[in-house]
């Protein structure tokens, strides 16, 4: 449509935005509709209220998480440029080779990725996952059935394992560690639609 | 149990399969008969005679070899056929390291056929289709379905489906198309085959076969993207190539002039319309396993019987309706595995696995051997070396072509594109085998003059492809380097984290506005929650189900084996008392017991590298004393079972085998009687005991163990000892408990013991002293008919493991028994009356 090539320039930044991130033209035209079909009073920004109105994300467990993943701390609101920065974590890495090396590490990096991933646990953001935030985490993951002691045990393994410095939580190292062996590009990856 | 049931139902199948065909007594009968035919000659003449006199007389035994000879020589086939694949193991491993399995199965079918010939028993075996695709097929497929990676196969089933019929039908047409080109070109000489007929070859030999991939590829451990994508491509491919098989068939029937559009187009349409029709039974056969599995858990002993029946149904079924057989079997295992596996008990969930293996491996192996065997049948080598050549030549060629087409195609859409390498594979992998020449054999020679070189290239084809491919595969794969298998070490963190990404990326769809993968498996988790389960898990299965938690739950049991296995690997069970478990308890408690707990903080330290040397054994001990804190109520899920079923046991193994409908321990009067009888005589000594001033026989109450504790001022180490134990919560230990507790009565025991063997005080020997021997830990007496500590865990992994069901019923019992067990034995001559076939306890060990 010709409405597409001339909303590109509507948005700001917008070739900046692709350098950053690695979308294309088009996957940034359609995060951006997207972007503004969530902004209901059109500020241009989101508010976490916007985000609880997607009806499927109200279902999902860790809804809330990935919601307020959105918003860096003492924020309430979320404009378009971070918005597409936080989704280009979930850029596959393979797509991602004409990068040149100036910039220093783009968000779908593996270590990145994690880094995104550690933080959904780490809501205090001390830098450590403890038992009380896996547990949590785990909570609102397991099904009712589940009873709080099992809870407990499960989480008490899970630090166990990855645990090595017995300070009885997992530090960011300690998660990556643990995830080695875990394609990350495989299992934290989509494809986003152009 | 397993090989014995296997066993029986071959013969029964046979027996089945040899009366159908009797009266038609057609020449491709399985040919098993033609040889009992031959052979009856022989006793006929001999002993034969007796039995024709017998008429007058009554014969007392008589020879009567025909009733018998069909089931008898099927049976002594698969048997030989096993004994191939037996000897094929014990050969030195560089041989079987580099030759696949399956290679040296055809080559042992080699030998075997060729002393069959050397015998002049020439033409009397093959592999018909009949007993190929009824008896010796769909146990494979049912296997293959049934322990499917589901969730990876579903995640590929694009690509796979993609690869399944799309590149079937290109192999098919551009093969058919090829050799006809090069017939109408004099490439062969004088052979003349029209077009549809080698289109029908071309359908029948571009069925990849999934036994023949299986067998490559479960020894190269590829990684598992390339694996599911040859495999579950492989399995598919043989439902399409039958359905393609079926529709070119029936265009030579109809012959050349009587093709038209409408028969062109009718054929496509009957083509998806098996495919999936053939499918969709599956589907409908596998629910119905899953819906029935969730009421059989009064006929335990049958319960695993149930897969098997109705998938071999699925497949008779899809096959009458002319619907694709092989996919609905697929389908059947592949629906049905995760309500199976979650509605029925533990043991037979192992039972079916098990069972599934020893039917697929068994015919696996008969195939092979038997495609061996088939070389040497004089008649089907109709040389044509350009046909042949040509055939091969156009299989390897267009494979490579349709896969690098398809791949390219595949990876505009995919997240992770599948790489070059990979696709070499994949190509590369495209062996053929049982299901080509099966479908071959079928072909009906009336209409197809060249059936004879069609099966004997078919033949050439598959030897060549299982045997040289399969040969190279691995130096490939290694010279390639092409991404392997990851060592799967399952751990709880990367679980955890796995449920969190896959969650994080629905989320991201959701937000982003996107309905993608992502989005589908999320809908369909919710139906499947929501419709699924309620239908079709117990309402304990749907309570366990959670995936982390299995995890979880496979992780615990894991500990428990390598825990025991520590302690056999040790020759005891000693090293938890003496080492990591105090090793633990120092790290925790160490500052508060280490002046008070003299004695084992020295034997903890004494080897220090104990822990670090086995981590599993310590790590284990931390979950152990965990999860008895936390799981005290839900021990049916946890891996104390496994623990108690290691540790405790002892005379009940021979018993439960004479019963044919339970496994229930205790189901033998004399037995219940017996440990009644002790029971009741040992509570009744320790009353007596009791009333006598001596320590009180249940030390192992808390309140008990305080009461002795203000008894014995002067067994200092002894009493904090037990004094923290009595404090911990979770070794609060009472009779009449379930299962649970049972292990962690090591724990007291263990301190009972060291009370025994530790005595320093000499003033209070006297009174003890009638008890030393009673201070066996539980294991070793239980242990003791056995003559060693190690055994009984070893027949443990022999035998069926015991349902929670059972362990709740039996934990009380005994417990009573063990608590007050030693008390009999204290009692030396009753006890030992009584119990004439137990040896006398030795002596507890000394730690000092």
């Amino acid at each position: 449509m010709g409405s597409k090539s001339s909303s590109l320039n509507k948005i700001p930044n917008a070739q900046e935005l692709m350098q950053e991130t690695g979308f294309s033209a088009a996957h940034i035209l359609r995060l951006y509709e997207r972007f503004e079909f969530l902004d209901v009073d059109q500020m241009g920004e989101l508010r976490p209220e916007d985000f609880g109105a997607i009806r499927e994300l109200s279902m999902n467990p860790i809804g809330d998480r990935i919601i307020s993943a959105f918003f860096s701390p003492g924020k309430e609101t979320v404009d378009f440029a971070s918005f597409v920065r936080i989704l280009a974590h979930f850029r596959s890495t393979e797509t991602n080779r004409t990068r040149d090396g100036a910039q220093p590490e783009p968000a779908n990096s593996r270590t990145r990725k994690l880094k995104f991933a550690f933080q959904l646990y780490d809501q205090d953001r001390d830098g450590k996952i403890s038992r009380e935030e896996l547990l949590q985490v785990l909570r609102t993951m397991m099904e009712m059935q589940v009873t709080e002691e099992q809870l407990q045990s499960i989480a008490e393994r899970a630090i166990q394992e990855a645990d090595l410095d017995q300070d009885d939580a997992i530090s960011f190292d300690e998660f990556r560690k643990s995830m080695e062996k875990v394609d990350i590009d495989h299992k934290m990856s989509i494809r986003f639609l152009s | 149990m397993a090989a014995t049931w296997q066993f029986a139902l071959f013969i029964c199948m046979f027996l089945m399969e040899s009366r159908g065909e009797t009266p038609a007594s057609d020449v491709t009968t399985m040919t098993i008969t033609n040889l009992s035919n031959r052979t009856e000659v022989a006793p006929s003449s001999g002993p034969g005679n007796n039995s024709s006199e017998g008429s007058t007389s009554l014969a007392v035994v008589s020879w009567r070899w025909e009733h018998v000879s069909t089931p008898y020589l099927v049976a002594l086939w698969v048997l030989v056929s096993w004994l191939c694949k037996f000897i094929i193991e014990s050969l030195p491993s560089f041989v079987t390291n580099v030759i696949p399995e399956s290679a040296l199965l055809i080559a042992f079918g080699w030998i075997l056929g060729g002393i069959i010939w050397a015998a002049d028993l020439q033409q009397t075996f093959s592999l018909t289709p009949r007993v190929f695709f009824y008896f010796l097929l769909p146990q494979i497929i049912l296997d293959a379905g049934y322990s499917m990676p589901n969730k990876l196969f579903f995640t590929n089933l694009g690509g796979i489906l993609l690869y399944a019929i799309l590149g079937t039908v290109w192999c098919a047409a551009t093969l058919g198309l090829s050799l006809w080109g090069c017939q109408a070109g004099g490439a062969m000489g004088a052979l003349d085959i029209g077009l549809l007929q080698y289109l029908l070859f071309g359908s029948l030999i571009a069925a990849v076969d999934p036994v023949a991939v299986l067998a490559v590829f479960e020894q190269v451990h590829v990684n598992e993207v390339l694996f599911i994508m040859v495999f579950g491509e492989s399995l598919l491919n043989d439902g399409v190539t039958v359905v393609l098989f079926n529709v070119f068939d029936a265009f030579v029937k109809l012959g050349g002039p009587g093709i038209n559009a409408v028969e062109i187009i009718k054929g496509i349409i009957s083509f998806f319309i098996v495919a999936f029709g053939g499918s969709l039974v599956g589907l409908a056969f596998g629910l119905l396993v899953a819906l029935l599995s969730k009421y059989t858990k009064n006929i335990q002993i049958i319960e695993p019987g149930f897969i098997f029946v109705l998938g071999y149904l699925s497949y008779l079924t899809a096959d009458m309706l002319s619907l694709s057989a092989i996919l609905s079997v697929t389908f059947c295992g592949v629906s049905s595995q995760k309500y199976l596996n979650s509605n029925m008990a533990e043991s037979s969930v192992n039972t079916v696995r098990y069972v599934m293996k020893v039917f697929a491996n068994g015919s696996e192996t008969i195939i092979f051997v038997f495609l061996g065997i088939s070389a040497i049948d004089k008649t089907i080598w109709v040389w044509n070396t350009g046909f042949i050549l040509l055939t091969l030549l156009f299989i390897l060629v267009y494979r490579f072509i349709g896969t690098f087409i398809q791949t390219w195609w595949l990876n505009q859409y995919r997240l992770v594109p599948i790489a070059l390498i990979d696709q070499l594979i994949m190509s590369y992998g495209g062996l053929r085998g049982a299901v080509a020449y099966g479908l071959a054999a079928m072909l009906d020679d009336q209409r197809i003059k060249e059936k004879k070189l069609m099966i004997g290239t078919t033949l050439i084809v598959v030897y060549f492809t299982v045997i040289l491919q399969g040969l190279t595969m691995k130096p490939f794969v290694t010279w390639l380097k092409v991404k392997r298998a990851a060592v799967a070490e399952v751990t709880l963190v990367e679980k955890v984290q796995n449920k969190v990404f896959e969650h994080s990326l629905v989320a991201i769809e959701d937000i982003s506005g996107q309905i993608g993968d992502n989005y589908l498996r999320g809908k369909w988790k919710i139906f499947e929650e929501k419709w699924m389960s309620r239908f079709l898990l117990t309402s304990e299965a749907r309570k366990k189900q959670d995936y982390i938690f299995n995890v979880f739950h496979q992780l615990n049991l894991k500990d428990a084996v390598g825990y025991v296995d520590e302690g056999e690997r040790r020759g005891s069970l000693e090293f938890v008392r003496n080492e990591s478990a105090f090793i633990d308890f120092k790290k925790k408690f160490g500052d508060e017991f280490s002046e008070v707990m003299p004695d084992i903080m020295a034997a903890a330290s004494d080897d220090p590298d104990a822990m670090r040397r086995n981590p599993v054994s310590s790590v284990s001990l931390q979950m152990h004393e965990k999860t008895m804190q936390g799981m005290r109520e839900t021990e049916d899920i946890d891996a104390h079972h496994l623990l108690q079923q290691h540790l405790y046991k002892g005379r009940k193994q021979h018993l439960h085998r004479y019963s044919r409908n339970h496994f229930d321990i205790n189901t033998d009067d004399n037995e219940v009687q017996e440990i009644f009888q002790r029971t009741m005589r040992n509570r009744l000594e320790s009353f007596k005991s009791a009333k006598m001033g001596l320590a009180p026989a249940k030390t192992i109450t808390k309140h008990t163990k305080k009461d002795q504790q203000q008894k014995m001022p002067n067994g200092k180490s002894t009493d904090t000892s037990k004094n923290y134990y009595a404090n911990n919560e979770g070794f609060e230990f009472s009779e009449g408990a379930s299962g649970l507790e049972a292990s962690g009565g090591s724990f007291p025991f263990r301190v009972n013991y060291r009370a025994g063997a530790g005595i320093e005080n000499p003033t209070f020997m006297p009174d003890q002293d009638p008890m030393a021997p009673t201070q066996i830990p539980p294991w070793q007496a239980e242990d003791e008919p056995d003559g060693s500590t190690v055994s009984p865990s070893q027949r443990a992994q022999v035998r069926l493991p015991w349902t929670p069901t059972n362990l709740r019923r039996l934990a009380p019992l005994r417990i009573s028994n063990q608590s007050t067990d030693s008390f009999a034995q204290a009692d030396t001559p009753a006890s030992q009356e009584k119990d004439k076939k137990w040896p006398p306890p030795p002596p507890p060990p000394s730690d000092k």
